[in-house]
């Protein structure tokens, strides 16, 4: 089985391929998955995603999943390919993590708006949980290519569940541990090192991704600092591209009017103090009352 | 890049109440936004028809999440409606479709018969009403004067409302009415509606579920309740249509084209709705797997086909009841 492209429209910024799995290797809880994907590598983002379709057209899940793109390669031994770092969650997760060596799988990508990068060369505290640092290494190379100092932040609840301490040292000017647990490195949640570390480097930007909670309490402590958190958000997700509206959060825009916005396409990454964190509580969100098209209050 | 259609030995046209389509295959509303989106991957402009998202009078923001579970080879969704209000889909979304050339099936909702009304005034007076090719009504949506009952379930409320959008409608546009499946009897709905001056039929929308989280032991949905589709109700939109072209082949209802939609994935899918009656293709929940579907479908379809020696997708158009006996 070789790669295949279905679908790679001129000027549209995102391929549809039937990429070839070159690799499936395990790193402490999750599968590193290295999949070939003609057209997808050369056009993306430190950011972006991709989206993968479960099994083949008659599988029983239909829905796609998202992935943060790890890394990419364009021009590897065996053309361009693009990493993710998958964590086997539910079904269709377990599914993607048993893919062989040479097994197809639909791949969508790039999709969604990467990380913004600054103008200047300011320090960048880059923040992960989870397999949420799976994007982050490659940031951080760009972010240095650029004259940016970077911290790299990776925390998650048990030492299994960290993604790539040792990517982080190589990359990073300076790497920081936390586990809930304290299995390795600091005891705590990242945002327990957070305050400290902006003061030490003097950092300008925070770029995060990771769950819900650890996002909304960086992005707290940018505001609190008067810096920037730029952070990449992670909502449920039927297409990846765009056409469901099923991937929805309340998003203010730079005049200050909410709306529900698709975090598929205006997303992921978001600026910290754009998001209304507070509409989110115990797994649901609910639409604030002055976004744009709000239910009235019932009569 | 999409594979070039071989030059076609079956006529795939569609006469849709008058209206000529070169080819049956449509997006469904609410299934491919409105176009932008899904132009990245197929030339929306190529299909049959480009369906919007139902559109309202003003904004709404839709429910919030989670608005969506995955169930076996299907899905709820909750979305709520959301769009950007009629004035910025037109001035923005309709504009958009008109300037590629696409042909351009225009959903319309509303939460009373007049707003149906109001929305499609909008449209059909718009200056880019030469894009619309039919007006698609969803009357699947919530009364607000009856309790939130669906128009769908009523027949009283559907006629009323087809009765004042077919008002704002100009001769020679078709405006389809969007059909419920959760009905007792949807012929008479059927009826119903062709009789208030529907002509043609779209069948159908989601059926109402519920899935429950175990984790947390509550509705996965925010609203409780959402709509079922994907091929899971595939077998439900083939009865329906089923149902209704054996009822319009009968004489007991006016006949009317008939527009199929409900998990429809392969061209082996359209081609069951086909046979039981509809005349063109709705793609919807599908897409989200493969964004290419409406169009691969259609490619599938024509291959099939030909391959069971007709020339015309028409000749194929409810066969299934020719080949039936009760
Ligand atoms: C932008 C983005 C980047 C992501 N990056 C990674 C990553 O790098 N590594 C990783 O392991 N996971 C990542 N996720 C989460 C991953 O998409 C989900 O864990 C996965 O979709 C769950 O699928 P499932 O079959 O295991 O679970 P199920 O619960 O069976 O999934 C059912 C449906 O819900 C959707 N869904 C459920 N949970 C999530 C979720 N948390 N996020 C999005 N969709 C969900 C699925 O896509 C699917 O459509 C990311 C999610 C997003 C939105
Ligand atoms: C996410 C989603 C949103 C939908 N939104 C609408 C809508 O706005 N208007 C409408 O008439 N139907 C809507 N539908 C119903 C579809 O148009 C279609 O009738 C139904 O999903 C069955 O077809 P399918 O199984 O191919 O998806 C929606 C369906 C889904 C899955
Ligand atoms: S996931 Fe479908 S619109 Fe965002």
């Amino acid at each position: 089985m070789s790669a295949r492209t279905i679908a790679a429209r001129e000027g549209a910024g995102v391929v549809q391929v039937d990429a070839e799995v070159l690799g499936n290797s395990a790193v402490g809880a999750y599968r590193h998955l290295t999949l070939v994907t003609p057209g997808l590598a050369e056009i993306a983002r430190p950011g972006q995603f991709v989206a993968l379709a479960v099994g083949d057209g008659t599988s029983s899940m239909l829905l796609r999943r998202s992935f943060s793109i790890h890394r990419v390669s364009p021009a590897g031994t065996y053309g361009a390919t693009t990493e993710i770092v998958v964590a086997a969650a539910g079904p269709g997760t377990q599914e993607l993590t048993r893919l062989e060596a040479g097994a197809s799988v639909s791949v969508i990508g790039p999709l969604g708006k990467g990380f913004p990068l600054p103008s200047q060369p300011v320090p960048c505290i880059l923040v992960g949980g989870g397999y949420g640092s799976a994007p982050l290494f490659w940031l951080a190379e760009q972010l240095r290519e650029r004259g940016c100092p970077v911290e790299i932040v990776l925390g998650a609840a048990t030492a299994d569940r960290l993604f790539g301490v040792v990517e982080a040292r190589r990359v990073a000017d300076g790497v920081t541990v936390t586990t809930d647990d304290g299995s390795a490195g600091t005891q705590g949640w990242v945002s327990d090192v957070l305050p400290d570390l902006i003061a030490r480097t003097g950092a300008g930007v925070l770029y995060g991704c990771g769950p819900m909670g650890m996002l909304r309490s960086m992005s707290a402590i940018a505001s609190d600092h008067g810096i920037v958190a730029q952070v990449a958000v992670e909502e449920a997700m039927a297409c990846g591209v765009g056409i469901c509206m099923t991937c929805v959060m309340p998003v203010a825009d730079q005049h200050g009017t909410t709306k529900m916005v698709r975090s598929c396409l205006e997303g992921p990454v978001f600026r910290g103090d754009r998001v209304r964190w507070e509409a989110f509580d115990d797994g649901l969100c609910r639409v604030p009352a002055d976004a744009v098209g709000a239910p009235k209050e019932v009569r | 890049m999409t594979a070039a259609t071989p030059p076609s030995s079956v006529d795939m046209s569609v006469d849709l109440a008058g209206v000529r389509l070169p080819n049956p295959m449509m997006t469904a509303s609410g299934c491919a936004a409105n176009g932008r989106e899904m132009h990245r991957f197929i030339d929306v402009a190529q299909l049959g028809a480009f369906v919007t998202k139902s559109v309202k009078a003003q904004p709404v923001s839709g429910r919030g999440t989670p608005r969506m579970a995955e169930t076996p080879s299907g899905m709820l969704n909750s979305i709520g409606l959301q769009g950007p209000g009629v004035q910025a889909f037109v001035e923005e979304d309709l504009a958009w479709l008109h300037s590629i050339g696409a042909r351009v099936v225009v959903s319309i909702a509303g939460s009373t018969a007049s707003e149906f009304a109001n929305v499609a005034r909008a449209v059909v007076r718009s200056r880019y009403a030469s894009a619309v090719a039919a007006i698609e009504v969803n009357i699947s949506c919530p009364n607000v004067a009856n309790r939130g009952l669906v128009f769908a379930c009523d027949p009283a409320s559907s006629h009323k409302v087809m009765t004042l959008v077919r008002e704002e409608v100009p001769r020679g546009l078709p405006m389809l009415a969007k059909l419920s499946p959760d009905v007792t009897d949807i012929v008479e709905i059927a009826d119903t509606v062709l009789k208030a001056g529907a002509h043609g039929l779209t069948m159908i929308n989601t059926t109402l579920g519920v899935a429950i989280d175990v984790d947390r032991l509550r509705p996965h949905l925010i609203a409780a309740t959402g709509g079922l589709s994907g091929p899971a109700i595939r077998p439900m939109a083939v009865r329906a249509v089923w149902q209704v072209a054996g009822a319009m082949r009968a004489g007991r209802i006016k006949t009317a084209p008939i527009v199929g939609a409900g998990g429809v994935r392969t061209g082996r899918d359209a081609l069951e709705l086909v046979a039981a009656g509809a005349s063109a293709i709705q793609v919807g929940t599908a897409a989200f797997n493969d964004p290419t579907a409406p169009e691969r479908v259609g490619r599938e379809l024509e291959q099939l086909i030909a391959e069971r020696g007709f020339t015309r997708l028409s000749d194929v158009t409810g066969i299934a009841h020719e080949r039936f006996t009760p």
